[in-house]
């Protein structure tokens, strides 16, 4: 039989690497829409240790329909629940995944990010890539490009870690240090909300992507770990 | 006639509503004594909240919950500028208390400006002045078998008594007093007067105002409707509000 003519499947992601995206997923997916209840409670943000009505504020939103929180009827003790629920599956989630993918190499091997890969050239060609919907090396078909690489490490280093970081600076049990790192609880309060809105604006790309690239092949392999690789790339 | 809008937010709307019903599972709620555990562990006991400058209080601090109680016993308190009025310490106690505002004004005192954080999510910075919580425990001298302190308010909301509770963890903290004094004036109606309780690593809806009793108690069964708290009991708020 012809090479070309059989599709390649290669094994892209790991068990853990599944077992943690999908868990991450629903706590994501839970944790914007109860966050938005919490936020309902008092639409308002400030700079700072102190911040109530009487302060200024530097944004201040309508209140968030119940069909984008959770619950779906305005309760602050309820949206809580949720929130400090799947907090703690977001935070050793990630402590979990981060643990297993030095062991299993998931880091060095796939999310490392090379010299070569950031010169100007590279990014260019990989930007026109994207655009003719091209997303995987011929070479390396099973290799994640550039901006999966970036997106990936900061969602991952960065983005979650700050989610987790300024949301515990908001107990008033924990270390004062922690909300001080951010100039104050209540910019602390400030950045948990950018830091969301950040998160939300990489689930809408990663969505958009997942589709563009053929979502029952990406779906199937963050399900199986095997991937197809696309014919006319194969 | 169903387009793809509504079909997509009509979905969404459906998997949010299975969501509601799944909000007071036991599931969800373990995660209360999951963060207490947590706090504690890497805070340790006697962490202090922090504490500040002056210069860094809120301009306004704002009142929230009940503004005025308004029953005929506290508005005879309030107009008799609370000389007759008494906080009662009693329940799993050697030696029950019944203490003047003048008493508990001369006992040794501990000032702190600290952080109002509200579950809604604003904060307020204040001064707040009074004796600590565990000086008046250890002349009222709580017995061993005590493991909450229940502290009953002048305030009702609708046809229920406010009321709070606290372990004795958070009673013997070094920032955990009843404040008789806030910004170097005494304790205003609004946020409480004429003693309300600081519990400074917890949410403001533990900082009970107009205490009229407190109450060691062995267990928070039996106490309005058992779970430790006006908000608690009525809205399902977490009893640990260090989060």
């Amino acid at each position: 039989m012809d090479a070309s003519s059989t599709p390649r499947i290669v094994y892209r992601h790991r068990l853990f690497t599944r077992l943690w995206h999908w868990l991450n997923a629903l706590a994501v997916l839970i944790l914007i829409p109860s966050g938005l209840m919490i936020f309902n409670a008092h639409p308002r943000l400030y700079w700072g240790h102190f911040g109530a009505n009487f302060d200024h504020a530097w944004l201040e939103l309508p209140r968030f329909p119940g069909w984008v929180t959770i619950p779906s009827y305005y309760s602050l003790s309820g949206a809580r629940h949720w929130h400090l629920f799947f907090a703690l599956v977001l935070g050793f989630g990630l402590l979990a995944y981060m643990i297993a993918s030095l062991v299993n190499r998931h880091f060095q091997r796939d999310l490392r990010i090379r010299g070569r890969e950031l010169r100007p050239r590279a990014l260019w060609n990989d930007f026109k890539a994207h655009l003719a919907l091209r997303f995987h090396d011929p070479e390396a078909p099973a290799a994640y490009n550039i901006f999966q690489k970036l997106s990936y490490a900061f969602v991952i280093f960065v983005l979650i870690p700050l989610l987790i970081v300024s949301g515990l600076a908001l107990s008033p049990g924990m270390w004062p240090w922690l909300a001080d790192l951010f100039g104050g609880r209540q910019s602390a309060r400030s950045v948990h909300f950018i830091a969301m809105a950040g998160m939300t604006l990489f689930l809408v790309v990663h969505l958009a992507l997942v589709i563009l690239a053929g979502p029952f092949n990406e779906v199937r392999a963050m399900v199986t770990g095997w991937w197809r690789v696309p014919e006319d790339e194969a | 006639m169903i387009t793809r809008r509504t079909l997509i937010v009509g979905t969404g709307a459906s998997l949010l509503t299975g969501c509601d019903s799944l909000t007071n599972s036991p599931t969800l709620l373990s995660a209360e004594d999951a963060h207490r555990f947590l706090q504690r562990s890497v805070t340790g006991r006697a962490g202090l909240a922090r504490q500040f400058r002056p210069e860094q209080r809120s301009p306004i601090f704002r009142v929230n919950g009940t503004h005025h109680p308004n029953t005929p016993e506290y508005n005879a308190h309030a107009n008799n500028r609370f000389v007759d009025w008494r906080l009662r310490v009693d329940g799993l106690v050697a030696r029950p208390l019944s203490l003047s505002l003048a008493q508990i004004q001369t006992m040794p005192q501990r000032a702190q400006i600290t952080r109002h954080d509200c579950v809604e999510g604003w904060s307020a910075i204040g001064k707040w002045q009074g004796p600590r919580l565990e000086t008046i425990l250890q002349l009222a001298g709580i017995r061993d078998t005590a493991r909450y302190l229940v502290f009953h308010c002048a305030d009702r909301l609708g046809s229920q008594p406010y009321y709070e509770s606290i372990d004795l963890i958070d009673a013997f903290h070094p920032q955990t007093i009843l404040a008789w004094s806030m910004n170097d004036a005494t304790l205003s109606v609004g946020h409480g007067a004429p003693v309300r309780l600081r519990v400074e690593r917890q949410l403001g809806y533990k900082h009970a105002k107009y205490v009229m009793r407190i109450e060691a108690v062995a267990s928070l069964a039996g106490i309005g409707a058992g779970k430790g708290g006006y908000w608690e009991d009525s809205n399902g708020y977490e009893w640990y509000a260090g989060i």
